[in-house]
């Protein structure tokens, strides 16, 4: 299935939903994103997960990019994380610096 | 274009296609496959192959999607570097096919039917669920501002454990029991033992299957599970790590470090560079045979394999090629992982010439202690090898590294178990074994009683002799020598005075070695009283036989808080650590005047003479009890009583800082078979709990 990502930005969060497979070939679009939004200087980055269907540790590492590229106090905030992909995320650590919820208004 | 965009370099566009593959000459520098802008870049080297062809996979296929053979004008020397554009760097595992002569009379093993490993893959996929390939590994971890602890070497209060071992029992209660996350869940446990450093067993990538035994009652395989046996010496073991199957072993495994590193513990890698996974000429072709094999091992003039090891082959460590390979393996562990040391196994091989023969000034051990990316890490060495070379005191160490010290750990052995003769033995031991490292401080000797390879702390005060018939040799494995003594019955008992006797004698263990100058080794669950059932060389067991049993944290609470007190005591006094060994007087049953003659079972000594910190310490491995004469304490201090083992729990060992004044300043009794140990301070700080007033 083929990846889309669709960022729109308000009120100092960018929200961006992904759709599709994320892996190494499509990590750098979503990497382009991040970029966009730190250049915003938004205080938020929400990604909607809940239409992803495959996550590669290329995905992972976008989190990691997130988390580096965003200014310190920003929060990141993913949503309807599937459960294996948010155990990875936990066993390798990265859930000491990003926040998951199941829905955007939990 | 914008104006802060970059000129894109010129050197990142292929040049030419191969097998589909648009490529160019790549870089020689780093080895391996490293990810460059659009591709990746593949350098390997062999000194003797004509021609070499990079194999890759799509990940977990069992058939390469394409073979890429090096152009001539892609080879510089002996390094061929390809840089591939247009890969999916994550799903990829890759190989080498390497031609060249098949002359094992001269050394040559080349076989271009099988693809070799890369010597230099950061990453190896899990064999459990496909075949065992190379991959390559993305250094993107987020370290924040973690780095190597740099712990003074003296301070550190090691334990010795095994990563999957450690959690893998059901009774660990983690979530992914095994693994190094599972391993991250317990870091609490360290903490509160007190313990600052960790030593993993062999975390790099290895056969666990290798093993050609079968336990010899189930039929079951048995297993290689301690790990001795390198496959892969820049990838951790893919099958430790939870997320193995995201191919991020890697990251799981540095979180692991930062996590140890945010809760003050240090972490060593045992390493194994004195032989590797491919045995002798009837082993299998894994890499450095099938790329180099003349140059990677050490072989006798008509091509067979030198053993040193005692497992078919011996790596040429002192080949300058090869020395280059270990070299870059440690600086990419010390800066890539933020590893804070190193435990070399057989390290007496390192100091061996290409024939064998013993190096005056071995360069390996010289390059390794005065490497700048190395500066902080700790060396250890294991100062003995498999062919009889003993170096324990001898290794040569460049006022560099430490020793595993083999005679503390005999002559505690012996002492503890009733042995005459060792007194004086024993008190050397305790100052930091100045007749072997004089010239270098207490932190030139790594003093331990157990570790993995041997009994655990429970069996050495339980078993007299070894009992390996599970390993499958008919209990021909395993040390002999074991000095153990089983306090009257060979094995499980329900007889209480064996049993208090048992836990008495692993107190004493525990007490001398944490009471002693240098730096003290723990064996993982050895605080619990862990059995492995006198099984001394459990190597070949994945199984709760060597598993954590986290029962016994609740079971044998006595003893983990009697260690647990034992640690904080140590690190709340620096003369038992730092020496030196002139600051330390010996007495007896009368006080300045030690027994040293044969038949003498009990020593005291008095650690810091001076107006500070004192410790008295008395042993007695008789069994009978004596009433010591007490020298003096320092001015304005009374004696408190930190630990006597002969008492009831909790009183074995007081909370450091709390210990009860004794009442009778001038005598203490020591129990049979028992280990008290007296702290001097004033009477105010007692009453005011440290208060100064």
């Amino acid at each position: 299935m083929a990846f889309k990502a669709k960022m729109q930005i308000e009120d100092g969060t960018a929200t961006i939903r992904l759709e599709g497979e994320l892996d190494g070939r499509s990590a750098p679009e979503l990497n382009d994103l991040v970029v966009k939004a730190a250049e915003q200087h938004v205080d938020r980055l929400v990604l909607l997960l809940e239409e992803l269907t495959y996550m590669s540790s290329a995905g992972i590492r976008c989190l990691v990019f997130a988390h580096q590229k965003m200014p310190e106090d920003a929060e990141i905030i993913l949503v309807g994380t599937r459960l294996d992909v948010a155990e990875t995320i936990r066993l390798t650590g990265f859930d000491r610096s990003i926040v998951m919820r199941e829905t955007l208004e939990a | 274009m914008t104006a802060h965009q970059a000129i894109e370099r010129i050197d990142a566009y292929p040049t030419r296609r191969i097998a589909g593959f648009p490529v160019r000459a790549g870089r020689p520098l780093p080895f391996g496959a490293t990810p460059v802008p659009g591709g990746v870049n593949f350098s390997v080297y062999s000194n003797n192959a004509t021609g070499m062809t990079l194999v890759l996979y799509r990940a977990g296929e069992p058939e390469p999607m394409a073979e890429l053979p090096f152009p001539d004008s892609f080879v510089i020397g002996g390094v061929y570097a390809m840089t591939v554009y247009d890969l999916d760097a994550e799903g990829i595992e890759y190989g080498y096919r390497a031609e060249g002569p098949f002359d094992p009379e001269r050394g040559h093993r080349f076989d271009p039917t099988v693809v070799v490993a890369d010597p230099y893959a950061r990453l190896m996929s899990d064999a459990r669920t496909g075949p065992r390939r190379s991959r390559v590994a993305l250094d993107d971890f987020d370290w924040e501002d973690d780095r190597p602890l740099r712990l003074p070497h003296e301070d550190l209060v090691v334990y010795e454990l095994h990563a999957r071992g450690f959690t893998r029992d059901p009774s660990s209660g983690v979530t992914a029991p095994g693994t190094y996350a599972g391993l991250v869940e317990k870091i609490p446990y360290l903490r509160e033992l007190g313990v600052n450093c960790v030593e993993l067993l062999p975390v790099f990538e290895f056969d666990e299957n290798d093993n050609p035994r079968a336990h010899p009652v189930t039929g079951e395989p048995l297993a290689n599970y301690w790990g001795y046996n390198t496959v892969g010496y820049f990838a951790p073991k893919a099958s430790y790590a939870s997320t193995g199957r995201f191919g991020m072993q890697a990251d799981e495994f540095k979180n692991l470090v930062k996590q140890l590193h945010r809760a003050g513990i240090e972490v060593i890698l045992d390493v194994v560079f004195n032989h590797t996974a491919e045995g002798n000429e009837y082993g299998p072709t894994i890499s450095f045979k099938g790329l180099d094999n003349a140059t990677y091992y050490m072989l006798t003039p008509d091509g067979h394999y030198y053993n040193f090891s005692g497992t078919g082959n011996t790596l040429n460590c002192n080949n300058p090629v090869v020395r280059g390979f270990v070299l870059d393996c440690l600086r990419y562990w010390a800066s890539e992982f933020h590893i804070d040391g190193f435990r070399f196994d057989l390290a007496a091989i390192l100091g061996r010439g290409p024939d064998g023969a013993l190096l005056a000034n071995p360069p390996l051990l010289e390059t390794l202690a005065y490497d700048p990316v190395l500066r902080d890490c700790k060396l250890i060495a294991e100062a003995w090898d498999a062919a009889g070379l003993y170096q324990v005191g001898s290794f040569p160490n460049y006022c560099r590294w430490s020793e595993w010290n083999g005679r503390y750990r005999d002559t505690v052995r012996r002492f503890v178990k009733g042995d005459t003769g060792v007194t004086g033995d024993l008190a050397t031991r305790m100052v930091g074994s100045p007749d072997m490292y004089a010239q270098r401080g207490t932190s030139a000797t790594v003093n331990f009683v157990l570790c993995h390879d041997g009994f655990t702390l429970n069996d050495l005060v339980s078993y007299n002799g070894k009992h390996n018939e599970a390993n499958g040799e008919d209990n021909r494995d395993g040390d002999n020598n074991n000095q153990s003594w089983n306090c009257g019955v060979e094995g499980p008992t329900d007889d209480p005075e064996i049993l208090a006797l048992r836990a008495r004698q692993m107190r004493n263990v525990f007490m001398i070695l944490l009471a002693s100058q240098g730096v003290p080794m723990i064996l993982a669950g050895d605080e619990v009283g862990r059995t492995q059932q006198g099984n001394n060389n459990a190597y070949c067991h994945d199984s709760s036989l060597t598993w954590f049993d986290w029962s016994l944290v609740e079971r044998n609470a006595d003893l983990l808080r009697f260690v647990r007190r034992a640690i904080a005591f140590r690190q709340a006094h620096p003369v038992l650590r730092r020496g030196p060994a002139s600051e330390v007087s010996w007495h007896g049953v009368r006080a300045w005047t030690a027994d040293w003659s044969e038949h003498c079972r009990l020593i005291a000594g008095m650690f810091g003479t001076g107006a500070g910190d004192s410790v008295y310490v008395a042993a007695n491995a008789h069994w009978e009890g004596h009433l010591l004469e007490l020298p003096e304490p320092p001015q304005g201090t009374a004696w408190h009583l930190f630990a006597d083992t002969a008492a009831p729990p909790p009183f074995d060992a007081h909370e450091p800082g709390a210990e009860p004044v004794l009442p009778d300043q001038t005598h203490v009794e020591v129990g049979p078979r028992a280990v008290v140990v007296l702290v001097a301070h004033s009477q105010a700080d007692q009453r005011d709990n440290g208060k100064e007033e």
